[in-house]
């Protein structure tokens, strides 16, 4: 199963939303010849954002799949092609939704500002900050596998209605207003969770580093 | 480090950061806090620590990819689109 999985992640290669509101436009005009890409593009994008939202592989294959059967029998619902994303998702929210009732109920839980709110180290009359040095951090080591499986579990620790929020607008991309709109909320409540979720996925991350000094001197770290 | 307590305006500051890093603020907002950022060494250390969650949030590439499409499935998704087409032709 696994070594399926890392065959299909090499093919893997997401498209930018224009290329993927093109492949709408052309399903929507009767070109079967997009059906593939299309479903192989969203499939993976759907798998990914369930399996996030409630960790279990099957779940999330179910999701996806259930996802686009409506999205196939909804297509000439779909107005305006170049919302095909936000509308995907809104279908995979729902579906996500329905299944996460037939499981266990999990209740919404809330994060507080406060939390977040960097300590001071008071030294005499100096005061620094309790943070790591994240300068030193290459955007190169951003994207290595280590720091990619504490991003990983930072985001799955969130509260759902966080993680909902910090998946759309920062993985995929949607805009505050299309997060809002597909999660049925207003764009203040969007912004100020996903303020929130940035805020509690930067602390997991600077705990990483404040334990894991190597990280920041060890330029071969993880490769 | 110069000697620094965080005041209020850091608070500020803070709550704003996200709404600031997607620019989401009106100009004299973004000025205000330009201003302040410049002036306050831990804010703009913690600014530029969240502004890497983000760069990092947006380039993060699943670790988790689904099984490849088995046959049965592909059919199930094709059949509803191709119904779909068919029911736009009855009705047009």
């Amino acid at each position: 199963m696994q070594g399926r999985a890392r065959y299909n992640r090499k093919r893997y290669l997401a498209l930018e939303r224009e290329a993927e509101v093109e492949l709408a436009k052309r399903l929507i005009a009767g070109e079967p010849e997009a059906f593939d890409r299309f479903v192989e593009h969203f499939r993976a994008k759907v798998f990914h954002y369930s399996w996030l939202m409630c960790r279990n592989r099957e779940d999330a294959e179910e999701v996806a799949q259930e996802t686009l059967l409506k999205v196939f029998e909804n297509f000439d619902h779909l107005r305006q092609p170049e919302r095909v994303r936000p509308w995907v998702f809104q279908i995979a929210k729902n579906v996500c939704l329905m299944k996460r009732r037939k499981s266990v109920f999990a209740p919404s839980q809330e994060l507080s500002l406060d939390d977040f709110l960097p300590l001071m180290d008071h030294e005499g009359r100096h005061v620094k900050l309790q943070i790591a040095d994240w300068s030193g951090l290459p955007d190169d080591q951003l994207l290595q596998s280590e720091m990619k499986q504490v991003l990983d579990r930072a985001i799955s620790e969130l509260p759902e209605n966080y993680r909902s929020v910090i998946l759309l607008r920062d993985m995929e991309e949607l805009s505050t207003l299309e997060t809002a709109q597909t999660l049925d909320l207003t764009e203040d409540v969007v912004k100020t969770r996903l303020h929130r979720a940035r805020l509690a996925v930067r602390q997991k991350l600077d705990e990483y580093l404040r334990t894991d000094s190597q990280v920041l001197s060890s330029p071969t770290r993880g490769k | 480090m110069e000697s620094h307590e965080p005041t209020e305006k850091c608070k500020e500051v803070f709550s704003l950061l996200s709404e600031y890093l997607n620019l989401e603020l009106p100009p004299d907002a973004c000025q205000e806090i330009e201003t302040h950022l410049a002036g306050c060494p831990p804010c703009i250390e913690f600014a530029e620590s969240l502004r890497k969650t983000v760069e990092l949030c947006r380039r993060y590439q699943p670790t988790e990819l689904p099984e490849p499409l088995g046959k049965s499935a592909r059919k199930e998704l094709l059949d509803a689109y191709q119904r779909m087409l068919g029911a736009r032709k009855t009705a047009s």
